[in-house]
This record gives structure tokens, sequence and C-alpha cells, in this order.
């Protein structure tokens, strides 16, 4: 949302600099952006993730001064920097426990876009941008947790990296280049050190444009009303909103904080306090828990489809449940943005939650007997609330009114004093 | 609308109906024994490690574990930093001022512990081209048994006796698993029989099918109804415990129980010697934290007071 730039540049530095670089003057719009007012707490995680990647990049940076990518000293050199570097143990502990947090907020993030309708026009963009960085994110803590070079580490990049050669023809040659090699060994640890340490910086920079894109079609909000009347509608980035993101990250900082510091190993698995043996395979090989849904995807595929075997065809499965999300704003063909008004659509979107939720605590269980048949009904559902139920859903269902706009939602709320502009109408914070 | 409400139950029903049997899906295979839950002092937020217990444990560990297995990353001086089990102060009488004991390569005790310590270090190249054993230092890593992996197997029986530094981390409930493993060894069920070599301990994680007596089998191999497969497993440590084995000076009970509970001790501590450091700074972060979530909430409050959101 273009709004006029309200910076007067005070002295003769500021005036000087902005005739030549107005950086300054970015930062001061940014700052002044109008913000719907009525945006909720499920809107504070993209700052909670920009928090989370900060976090990330700076204990990582740090701990790759005390690590050693070569597979006779990797696990060694994480021993060293939990038992000998200064506060090694608090930096790798962030660092481990921050790629779950990152998850955990990235999902919450992609499921309030979701229900709000966040993706559809005109802020598509915004929404591909933040499937591209999922992907990155997938990508990064992936190679990440084959670092420490534990027998999860180990055996998790030789079943993922397998995965690879099941694609027709290039197959066995990508798998061989992402190895180094013809098995994981000491290259596939060297090349995933150095792409784990680039990609966040690629991660940064999607960031910046996931944001100049939201920020060029405005906010969306939880009624999906565009903002109609910018007075009215919205309120100033700052300090409306750096004071409330900044409340919810605290608050996401202190769950961060419990497990840090009273729990540090309970998201991590113990085979990874093993060093990795090529020769021992741990009794069940089973990714971090954020990978848990994808995983139960790839192996729900179990019978061959003409052609393409059960391995390609898991693989597919797997990746399009990520694909599937780049099309997401043409495949809902509902007018109305949010579910608050899709009272229909909106036991589907929570259906589709269970679904997850049942895929991961599928993904942790062995492939066999009745848990495939749960994976392949949970697939099938996750596949169908997208491909099926959106598209049609959006055709059939009978949508609630809308308000005419964000201030008149506002003002309809149940309030103390619901006509007042004034007053402890303002004390409950949104939903 | 009516059609997408009545295919959602559909679904909905589908996915209830199914996730029932789960629960009685895991029965099948090798179970073992449900853990022992000790009593350990450094369990829970406020839980810290008992310094007495940790000297026993080491004293456990360095008569009786350490024949076979290492502690790998550590070093002497790890017994004599904060926390640890032989950390100090300050000095006992008779040593000068000059010495910080807190030190912990000043540390007597662990000066003590290296230089008479069963192994020695190999060092070298001397001047001559050659290797030479020399006495422990307390900067030295604790030596293991084995210099390398294939004499540790052959001395085994073909098994490799696991490094013990992160044992309680390697391990699903590593402390209360460590520790029902030491004390819970037992003579083997009258079903099953046991190759040479092989020791039974109803908390290893086993399959016990394949060591029935052939008359609990029928003629496919399959277990004869009626019969209970015992829980537990088989592995290749024989039980390393046994009553009055290790002389505690400090009038500790000289029980297989309490030496397993002690060693488990020390090595918790192996596993996490940072723990007491990690909980205290723990405490100090969440109280800033709450505070801090505190004061931005009356911020917040204060700065829409004035707006309906």
């Amino acid at each position: 949302m273009d709004h006029p730039s309200t910076y007067k540049p005070n002295t003769g530095v500021e005036k000087w600099l902005d005739e030549r670089l107005p950086i300054v003057r970015m930062g001061a719009d940014f700052m002044e952006f109008p913000t719907p007012k009525n945006l909720n707490y499920w809107w504070t995680f993209g700052a909670i993730l920009v928090v989370c990647l900060v976090i990330q990049i700076i204990t990582g940076v740090v701990l790759a001064m005390h690590y050693t990518p070569h597979t006779d000293f990797a696990f060694a050199s994480v021993e060293k920097i939990m038992r000998d570097v200064n506060y090694g143990w608090l930096l790798r502990y962030v660092h481990a426990n921050g790629a779950s947090m990152f998850f955990l907020a990235v999902f919450i993030h992609m499921m309030r876009g979701m229900y709000y309708g966040s993706y559809k026009a005109p802020r598509e963009m915004s929404w591909i941008l933040g499937v591209v960085i999922f992907l990155l994110m997938m990508a990064t803590a992936f190679m990440g947790y084959v670092l420490p070079w534990g027998q999860m580490s180990y055996w998790g990049a030789t079943v993922i990296t397998n995965l690879f050669s099941a694609i027709p023809v290039v197959g066995d040659s990508i798998r061989t280049l992402l190895w180094g090699g013809f098995s994981v060994d000491n290259p596939t640890l060297n090349r995933f050190f150095s792409l784990h340490y680039l990609l966040p910086f690629a991660i940064f920079g999607v960031v910046g444009l996931h944001i100049w894109a939201f920020h060029t079609t405005g906010n969306n909000n939880p009624t999906g009303v565009n903002v109609k009347n910018v007075k009215k509608d919205t309120v100033p980035f700052h300090p409306y909103f750096t004071v409330k993101d900044g409340f919810a990250i605290v608050v996401f900082l202190i769950l961060f904080g419990v497990f840090v510091f009273f729990n540090p190993n309970a998201l991590g698995h113990a085979d990874n306090y093993i060093e990795a043996d090529p020769l021992v395979t741990p009794a069940s090989i089973v990714p971090e828990w954020y990978f848990l849904p994808f995983y139960a995807i790839l192996r729900a595929i179990t019978f061959d489809l003409g052609p393409i075997s059960s391995k390609l065809g898991g693989v597919i499965a797997m990746f399009s449940s990520i694909l599937v999300l780049f099309v997401l704003p043409w495949l809902d063909t509902s007018k109305v943005r949010s579910m608050r008004y899709r009272p229909v659509a909106r036991l589907w979107f929570f259906l589709f939650i269970v679904a997850c939720i049942f895929l991961g605590w599928l993904g942790g269980k062995p492939a066999e007997g009745v848990y495939v048949v749960m994976a392949q009904i949970g697939t099938a559902y996750y596949f169908g609330f997208f491909l099926i139920i959106l598209p049609l859903l959006g055709i059939m269902e009978t949508t609630k009114p809308l308000p005419r706009s964000i201030a008149e939602a506002v003002l309809k709320q149940p309030k103390p004093e619901p006509t007042g502009m004034s007053g402890s109408g303002a004390a409950v914070p949104a939903e | 609308m009516t059609i997408s409400r009545k295919l959602f139950a559909i679904i909905f029903a589908a996915l209830a109906g199914v996730s029932l049997p789960a629960t009685h899906a895991v029965a099948a295979g090798g179970k073992a024994k449900e853990l022992k839950h000790g009593e350990w002092s450094f369990s829970g937020p406020f839980g810290q490690y008992d310094q007495d217990a940790l000297q026993r444990g080491y004293q456990v560990y360095e008569t009786i574990c350490s024949s076979c297995h290492g502690l790998e990353f550590m070093y002497f001086r790890n017994l004599g930093q904060k926390d640890g089990p032989f950390y100090l102060d300050k000095c006992p009488a008779g040593i000068p001022d000059s010495v910080d004991c807190s030190n912990p390569n000043d540390n007597p005790v662990v000066k003590a512990i290296a230089e008479n310590y069963k192994f020695q270090i190999t060092d070298g190249p001397d001047e001559f081209g050659d290797m030479f054993q020399r006495t422990a230092l307390p900067s030295d890593p604790i030596p293991g048994p084995f210099p390398n992996e294939q004499i540790a197997r052959l001395a085994n029986n073909g098994a490799y006796p696991p490094n013990l530094s992160l044992i309680t981390k390697a391990r699903h409930h590593g402390v209360d698993y460590v520790y029902s493993l030491l004390s819970g060894y037992e003579e083997p069920p009258s079903t099953v029989e046991i190759p040479v070599g092989q020791y039974y301990n109803p908390y290893y994680p086993g399959d016990m099918t394949q060591y029935l007596k052939p008359e609990y089998l029928d003629e496919e191999g399959h277990v004869r109804e009626g019969v209970k497969v015992p829980l537990g497993g088989v592995f290749a440590m024989a039980s390393p415990l046994a009553d009055g084995i290790v002389e505690y000076a400090d009038g500790t009970p000289m029980t297989v129980e309490q030496y397993a509970a002690d060693v488990t001790h020390f090595l918790a501590w192996a596993a996490e010697p940072k723990m007491e450091a990690r909980k205290s700074l723990g405490f100090v972060t969440l109280i800033y934290l709450v505070i801090l979530a505190g004061l931005l909430y009356w911020s917040y409050r204060r700065i829409w007071a004035e707006t309906p959101h």
C-alpha cells in the first residue's frame, strides 16, 4: 500500500543523505506503514519468524567458528562446543531448539495465511515467496541436522538423498552430485556445511522480497476486507504493532527458553548422541518432528502406479505436498478471503489441520500395517483439501455477509463501550 | 453446502474409525521391562548434582566400568571443574596459598587421579622418533581401555563396549535406562536358552523369541499358544556389579542398587556437565523475560487504549 512519506529530514546531514541515499526515509516510511488496526495475535508470527531467523544466523555463525566439517572430527567438535567452548552449550542448544521453534512459528504463520485467505489476490506474490522461504528452510534444516554427524544425521541423510535416485534418467547422477561420491561421506558433509551456511542468507533475501510484496499490497486482516479508509481502518506500524509484536515475541521467547534451559534434548533424538556409523543402521530412522507429516506422505505411497514405482510415487507425493502450495491462490475459487465468513470452509480447514497433525504422528510410526492405510487416508485428505474441496467450496458454499469496512467490523464487536472511540473498549486484546 | 457437509462427515468418520486400532498395533515384537525410576537429585527444573554421589559414581566407573568402557571427549581436568565430582572451592590444608585449587589443573585430587590412573597416556614421538608411555596429567584426555575398536571387539566376544560419556543422552530415558540395566540383571527364565558369552537382562531392548527352547516352538518355528516370551534381551555384558565390590569410604551401603545409582549419577553429569549452569542461567533469563513481557503488555494496553481494534 503506497502511502505518502511523512519523513522530514531535520538536520543538514539528514538532508544531504536524503538527496543521495534516502535510507533513513525508507526506515521511517517502514515504521509509518499503515497497518490494519484489527490484526490479531496470529499476525505476530511474521515478526517472530524474523527473530527466529536472526537468532539462527547469529548462533550459527558463532558455532561455525568452532565446528569442524569432517567425518572424523565433526561429532567430537560438537562435543568440544558443548564441553569446552564458553557458553558453547547455550549456543548449540539455542541453535538446535531454534530450528524447532522456527518451524513451529512458520507452521502457525502458514495456517494463519490459509485461514484468513492471505494468499488471495492481490497477495499471491507474498504467498509464493513465503512458500519459497519454507522450501529453503526445509533444505537448510535438513542439512543442518546432518552436521553433528550422529547416527540420525548420517542415516537421515542417506534416506533422503537416496530419494533422488527415484527420478527417472537423471536420478542417479543427482544423487552422486549430492553425495560428492558414491555414498554419504566426507564430501557430502562438506557440501552440506557450505550450503547450510549459505542458504540462511538466501532466506534473508527472500524475506526482504516477501515483506516488500505485502508492503505493496498492504496487509491482509482478519476480516479479509480491503482497507477503505486509511485513517479509519489503519494505524501506523509504530508504535502500535512494534509493541504488540514485541509482546508476542517475548512470550514466544519464554517458550523457547523453557526448551533451551530446562529440556534441551526433548525435541531431538537419542540416537544422534551416537557418532555416525555406516555399518550400524538404527532401529528406526525418523526425521525431526517438523518433517514428519511430509515423511508420512512419502511413505504412504506403497503401490506402483503404471510406470511410476512406489518409491518414485512417494517422492512425487512428498514434493507435490509443498509444490501444491504454489498454486493455492488459484485453487481456492472463493472471492471471500477470511474463513470467518466461510463457515463450511472453516470446518474443512480445521479437518485439514487435524490431518496434518495426524500425518505428523504417523511419520514417527513404523511404515507397516494399519499405519500405512492411515497415512494413505491422511495423504488423500491433504491433497483432496487443495485439489477438490477448495475449488468446489468457492462455487458451492454460502458465505456470511462481510462487514463494509475494517472500522465497522471493529466497532461491531461486543465491547464494554461499543460506541466509543475512547474509553476501555480496547482493553480486550484482539482475539 | 449439504453435499460438502456430508463429505466432511464421511471423511471425519473414516479418520476417527481407522485411528482406533492404532493403540493395539504396537504389541508385536520384543519388549523390555518398564524402566525403574530412580530418585535423582538432578531431575526437575531445580535439580542439582549431588557431589558425594558423583564422587562415589566416579569411583565405581574407575574401578569397574573403565576396564571395558571409555569416557571419550572427557579430560581429567573435567573432574575438577565447577559442578564436577572433585571440584574444590579452596585448597585442603597443607597446600601453599599461591595455589588456586578451583583451577582443575591445580586440583590435588584431580592430579592424583590422573597420575595413578590405570591406563597411561601414549605420547610422542620423542627425539628418537618413538612413541612412549607416560603418566597422565589433568590436561590429558581420560584414556580408554582399548587402543582401537578391533582390539576392543577381540577382548569382548565380538561386542564393542560403547563410549559412556554420552550414554545417558544416547538412549531413550537414558538415566533410568542405565540405572535399571545395571541393577536389573536376573537369572534368565527357564523357557529360554542363552548362548555362551551372552547375558540376559529384562531391561535390555531385544527380542527373546529367538532364544526360546525348541519345545516352546511349533513345527514352523512360531511361539506355541500360551507361551509367554520373556521381556528384555541378551547382550555381551555380564552383570558388572556385585554387593561389596567397590569399597566406599563414607559409609554408604555397598550394594548393587547403590553402585548402580551412583555410577548413573556420575554418567549423567558426564553427559551434561553444564547442566547446573544451564538451569541457573535459565531462571535468570525466564524471570527477565516474564518481567519484560509484563512491561510490554502494559505498554501495549496504554498505546492501544484509545483505539478499538
